[in-house]
């Protein structure tokens, strides 16, 4: 598995504040590749260096097989980024956007227009790409800027919360059309957020970060699994005494009560429900409703770090 | 080649903007008639003023012009301010163009921006009574250029010490308006007080003021040789004192 970013203790310090501490990242080529941590856990800090935007105060990194030191014109010229805060004119058209960005890259004349109309194609603008960019919805100018990235063909696209500010359904719209740009063209997806659910959904890959560091890296699907602990919640009568007899069977990692209900920590929970159902029936237990929960990324965040990743990062 | 498209595309977007914000182009037009015609009027009235055929209406109409050079080509450099707020100056700095071909591309998109404010005022000029023959104009606008492109870099390069438009109000009371009052715009720059004097011949839109003015009334303080020497030296040092702070400050614009 070839790598396209990968970096060697990549570090940055801001006086006594280490923004990023001595990262090594490792994204294979033409994966979604996610860097999931909390606000100011060092994200785009990161991703700026990756950029050349920012220069590390120690270690390197390299993008497309260039050096973000010593190679920092064609490290631009392999890369698109979106920024987390807006980039747009507002006094310029969609088409515009795409235009000038396509020159400042050096797109040859010749296929330039069939890009733009590619792109447009793409990000669905519809009649709005020649209406001023003042006018257009926040998820319109997301695509925007996200096609813009794409125009001169980079093997890597970064883009630093995506969704950042955008309402669900929009949200959704971004990460189905992220999902399709990268099956369909030779390109690698980093992006940063802190929500766990466009982590899961999206990436093939993630690197959870606190405080400037990588936690752990896996796919969510391992992350997860690693926790070994599916939640099953069950509502029956008399849960105090269920718990009791419950505790004593042997899969049972832990078994307490939540708001009224039994809240029982096992490992693969889907094979064990009949068990469970069977166990209660026999022991005189009528059960009123059952559920079963898989961890999520932000218990594994919880199980890394102690915090919650909603609350500010320190 | 990519060098001048890059200069070619920055320059486009800024005329674009320009053409497209039309409030700006009416009151940039608007003032410099309001100083001519009151302000002109009303002291012209005042004082004696027999040196220039048109007297002090025609005496200051180099000097407007000059202004509105001034002001368009501080205020358009600055632009960069809002460019950085509103983010668009990172696409434009993390582009794999050169820092100087970016400073080029908006230095050239202001001094268009200018030159065709000071055109218009130039075709005003029936106005003060002053007529104009086609060389004149040609040269005048020549000039207009020539200071637009370092007053503009003068903008650059206090856009690039200038982190919010908070500083707008510091930059017009400290340079911009004693730059104006300094050029001899309003009245003659011989037989000042010597600290006066000394004030104004550091000031780089003398220059500019005292060619207009020598192109246009045939009149002038220094030879217009002087003049134009001046003002290309100053334009060739903002330009590349603009292109340095862009590439050295390239982090922090970002």
């Amino acid at each position: 598995m070839s790598l396209i970013i990968e970096t060697e203790n990549i570090t940055k310090k801001y006086d006594d504040f280490t923004a990023v501490n001595s990262i090594n990242l490792k994204v294979p080529k033409n994966s979604v590749y996610g860097v999931l941590g909390p606000n100011g856990a060092g994200k785009t800090t990161l991703i700026s260096m990756l950029c050349t935007i920012l220069k590390p105060t120690m270690g390197t990194g390299r993008v497309n097989g260039y050096d973000i030191l010593k190679q920092a014109k064609e490290v631009r010229e392999s890369i698109g980024i979106v920024f987390q805060s807006r980039a747009l004119d507002d006094i310029l058209t969609g088409r515009e956007h795409l235009e000038m960005h396509a020159s400042l890259y050096g797109v040859s004349h010749d296929v330039r227009q069939d890009r733009i109309d590619e792109v447009l194609d793409l990000i669905a603008l519809g009649k709005k790409a020649d209406e001023y960019v003042k006018t257009y919805s926040g998820g319109m100018k997301r695509r925007l800027e996200i096609g813009r990235g794409l125009i001169h063909h980079p093997k890597v696209l970064f883009l630093d919360e995506p969704t950042l500010g955008l309402d669900p359904q929009t949200r959704e719209s971004i990460w189905e059309y992220i999902k399709n740009l990268n099956q369909a063209q030779d390109l690698t997806v980093l992006l940063t957020t802190h929500y766990m659910e466009e982590a899961d959904k999206l990436c093939d890959e993630v690197a959870i970060i606190n405080q400037g560091q990588i936690i752990t890296a896996d796919s969510p699907k391992n992350l997860k699994r690693e926790l070994k602990a599916d939640t099953i919640t069950i509502n029956v009568d008399s849960p105090q005494e269920f718990v009791e007899k419950i505790q004593g069977l042997e899969f049972i990692k832990d078994a307490f009560l939540m708001d009224g209900e039994v809240k029982l920590l096992v490992e693969m929970g889907e094979n064990l429900i009949p068990a469970v159902v069977e166990f209660a029936s026999q022991e005189g237990f009528p059960i009123k409703s059952v559920e079963l929960d898989h961890p999520s990324l932000e218990d594994v965040f919880i199980k890394f770090t102690g915090s919650k990743i909603s609350s500010e990062g320190k | 080649m990519a060098e001048l498209e890059g200069i070619y595309t920055i320059w486009l977007r800024e005329t674009k903007r320009f053409f497209r914000y039309k409030s700006r182009i009416v009151t940039s037009v608007v003032t410099p008639l309001l100083w001519l015609i009151i302000f002109g009027t009303g002291l012209g009235a005042a004082v004696r003023f027999g040196a220039t055929a048109g007297g002090y209406k025609a005496f200051i109409y180099p000097g407007i012009v000059g202004q509105t050079i001034l002001f368009t080509s501080i205020f358009s450099g600055l632009s960069v301010i809002m460019d950085r707020q509103y983010g668009f100056l990172k696409e434009i700095l993390v582009a794999p163009i050169s820092r100087p071909a970016i400073v080029m591309g908006k230095a050239l998109g202001i001094s268009t921006a200018a030159v065709i404010q000071a055109t218009i005022l130039l075709l005003l000029s029936f106005i003060v009574g002053v007529s104009m023959s086609p060389l004149v104009f040609i040269s005048a606008m020549i000039v207009s250029l020539i200071m637009s492109v370092g007053l503009g870099g003068l903008g650059l390069v206090i856009a690039a010490f200038t982190d919010s438009m908070e500083g707008f109000n510091l930059i017009m009371s400290f340079i911009v308006l004693p730059m104006f009052l300094l050029s001899g715009a309003l009245f003659p720059i011989t037989g000042l007080p010597s600290w006066l004097q000394a004030a104004v011949y550091v000031n780089p839109l003398t220059y500019g003021v005292d060619a207009l003015r020598s192109i246009i009334l045939n009149q002038s303080a220094l030879p217009l040789g002087i003049d134009v020497l001046a003002i290309i030296i100053f334009a060739l040092i903002m330009i590349f004192v603009a292109a340095l702070l862009f590439s050295k400050k390239e982090q922090s614009l970002m």
